[in-house]
């Protein structure tokens, strides 16, 4: 199966501003392999290095050392993310635009013809039920909604892989349940979906393929049954490899 | 080249749903019609007067308008987030900047427009002509300038994160070129050394905006600039505008947008 995602030795380090304070080392040569056509859960505990994964693997930081790649190209290079769906956790869209129009701004990003835009637009409104609210401007959604058009502006164009950071947060059962639902349909598809969640029930459910990531360094890899053997379930597994000790004596 | 003009599309779209261009120019408006419909002290020449006030009303607002507008591209993004997503498509931090000094100098240029022209139906109600290639002159040399103004915001707003600072320090500055930049080679010549050699340093290192400023050819009906010293002053202001973008350009590329 070809690697789709990939990093190798990544190092990230976040100096301070302030004067003797310690380099924060955020990730310590972490080394991942995302193949085709499979769900990656990628877990941790909050500051264990998920989002400086993902803040790589979209440009947004640049590694101290060692490097990651998309589809075999350098994240570095815009055009690795020609072939990518990003949802961050929270919304950030332009709040003046209407779905519509934000849909048909990273549409024309992507350079998709204008016919194939209009067709996309009307079949992912239809998709994340915002048809009857497609002219009206983001500012008046509700959370929900909003996350909603996150979801359609990341599959705008068709992405090969998706990169969803905590997908579900924030959304209702049903419309967690929608998320789901959409990242199966994309896996029978045979995209690549490579996602962060603190869901490890949901996390159970779809996915491949998980690692578990802690302290910025990969403490795991493999499928659900491999890390969970031996334990009850994922949770129970996951919990034991980062170290958690409850505070409650048996 | 598409991506680019797609970004400097949101811009003017975010700048005419935003109130700020139509309060400005509303005020221009009232303030002009006010100073216009006043015959002071009985002057034949009183349109010189209003000319004079609307042009400096012009120059005012066209600079608050380019530099608020400015100011707030790249900090409001990264405040609200919306860079994101935006980095997270098939797009660099160069068109990004480049998407960003096109969308505000478009916008800019479609407020002078809107400007100019009111300019030219109040003042040719009262003088009856229409010197209109001496008003395109004046508006084109205004907008090269409000080019190397908004290069010169942007690239105070990769250092300074909020909006608030990289207007308030841009302000001071073309204001202070605007007003005394002309002058500071004479000024530097009255100073004891090293003062003198910093301000010829100065002098010599600035951008020289007023070089742009033709309101007295409209106020006082000098006639056209030769056509060569349009083409000069134009390419002057392209390669500062240049040189500014790109130092823009060196100072948000390696950015870490997280922190």
């Amino acid at each position: 199966m070809s690697v789709i995602l990939q990093t190798q030795k990544l190092r990230v380090e976040y100096r301070s501003r302030e004067l003797r304070q310690p380099v924060k080392v955020a990730l310590t040569g972490l080394d991942l392999e995302v193949h085709a056509g499979e769900v990656f859960g990628f877990l941790g505990p909050n500051g264990a290095g998920k989002t400086t994964t993902m803040n790589v693997l979209l440009g947004f930081v640049p590694p101290t050392s060692g490097g990651a790649s998309l589809f075999g190209i350098d994240v570095r290079q815009p055009i690795a993310r020609q072939r990518i769906g990003y949802l961050p956790e929270l919304t950030y869209y332009y709040k003046f635009l209407t779905a519509e129009e934000l849909l048909r701004f990273y549409a024309k990003i992507f350079g998709i013809a204008r016919t194939e835009a209009d067709r996309r637009i009307d079949q992912l409104l239809k998709l994340v039920e915002l048809e009857s609210a497609r002219k009206r401007p983001i500012k008046s959604y509700s959370k929900g909604m909003q996350q909603r058009v996150g979801l359609a502006q990341a599959l705008i164009n068709n992405p090969d892989l998706l990169i969803l950071d905590e997908p579900t947060s924030g959304l209702d059962p049903l419309g967690r349940m929608k998320v789901r639902e959409i990242i199966q349909r994309l896996k029978n598809e045979g995209k690549t979906v490579f996602f962060a969640s603190h869901e490890l029930g949901e996390v159970e459910t779809v996915c491949d393929r998980v690692a578990i990531i802690h302290q910025g360094e990969l403490k795991a890899v493999g499928t659900v049954a491999d890390i969970s053997t031996g334990h009850e379930n994922l949770e129970k597994a996951f919990l034991r490899i980062v170290g958690y000790q409850s505070i409650i004596s048996p | 080249m598409n991506k680019i003009f797609t970004l400097a599309g949101v811009v003017i779209k975010e700048l005419y749903r935003r109130k700020d261009f139509y309060v400005l120019f509303v005020l221009t408006a009232v303030l002009t019609l006010a100073a216009g419909a006043v015959n002071f002290f009985r002057d034949e020449k009183i349109v010189r007067y209003v000319k004079d006030i609307c042009l400096l009303l012009i120059w005012i607002s066209s600079l608050v308008i380019t530099i608020v507008t400015a100011a707030r591209q790249i900090p409001a993004e990264r405040e609200a987030r919306t860079i994101f997503p935006l980095l997270a498509k098939p797009v660099s931090r160069g068109q990004v900047i480049a998407g960003k000094f096109l969308g505000c100098w478009f916008a800019t240029g479609i407020a002078l427009v809107v400007f100019y022209f009111f300019f030219a139906v109040i003042t040719g109600s009262k003088e009856q002509t229409w010197p209109v290639l001496t008003y395109l002159e004046a508006a084109w040399m205004q907008w090269c300038l409000l080019a190397i103004v908004i290069a010169l915001v942007l690239l105070g707003s990769i250092y300074f994160a909020a909006p608030s600072s990289t207007s308030t320090i841009s302000f001071i500055v073309v204001a202070g070129i605007l007003l005394v930049g002309g002058h500071l080679h004479v000024i530097a010549l009255q100073q004891p050394e090293p003062m003198q050699t910093v301000l010829t340093f100065v002098y010599y290192l600035m951008p020289h905006l007023e070089w742009f400023y033709l309101s007295d050819f409209v106020i006082y009906d000098f006639g056209r600039v030769p056509l060569l010293k349009i083409a000069e002053a134009s390419v002057y202001a392209a390669v500062w505008t240049e040189i500014l973008l790109l130092l823009a350009w060196l100072g948000f590329r390696r950015k870490n947008l997280t922190t």
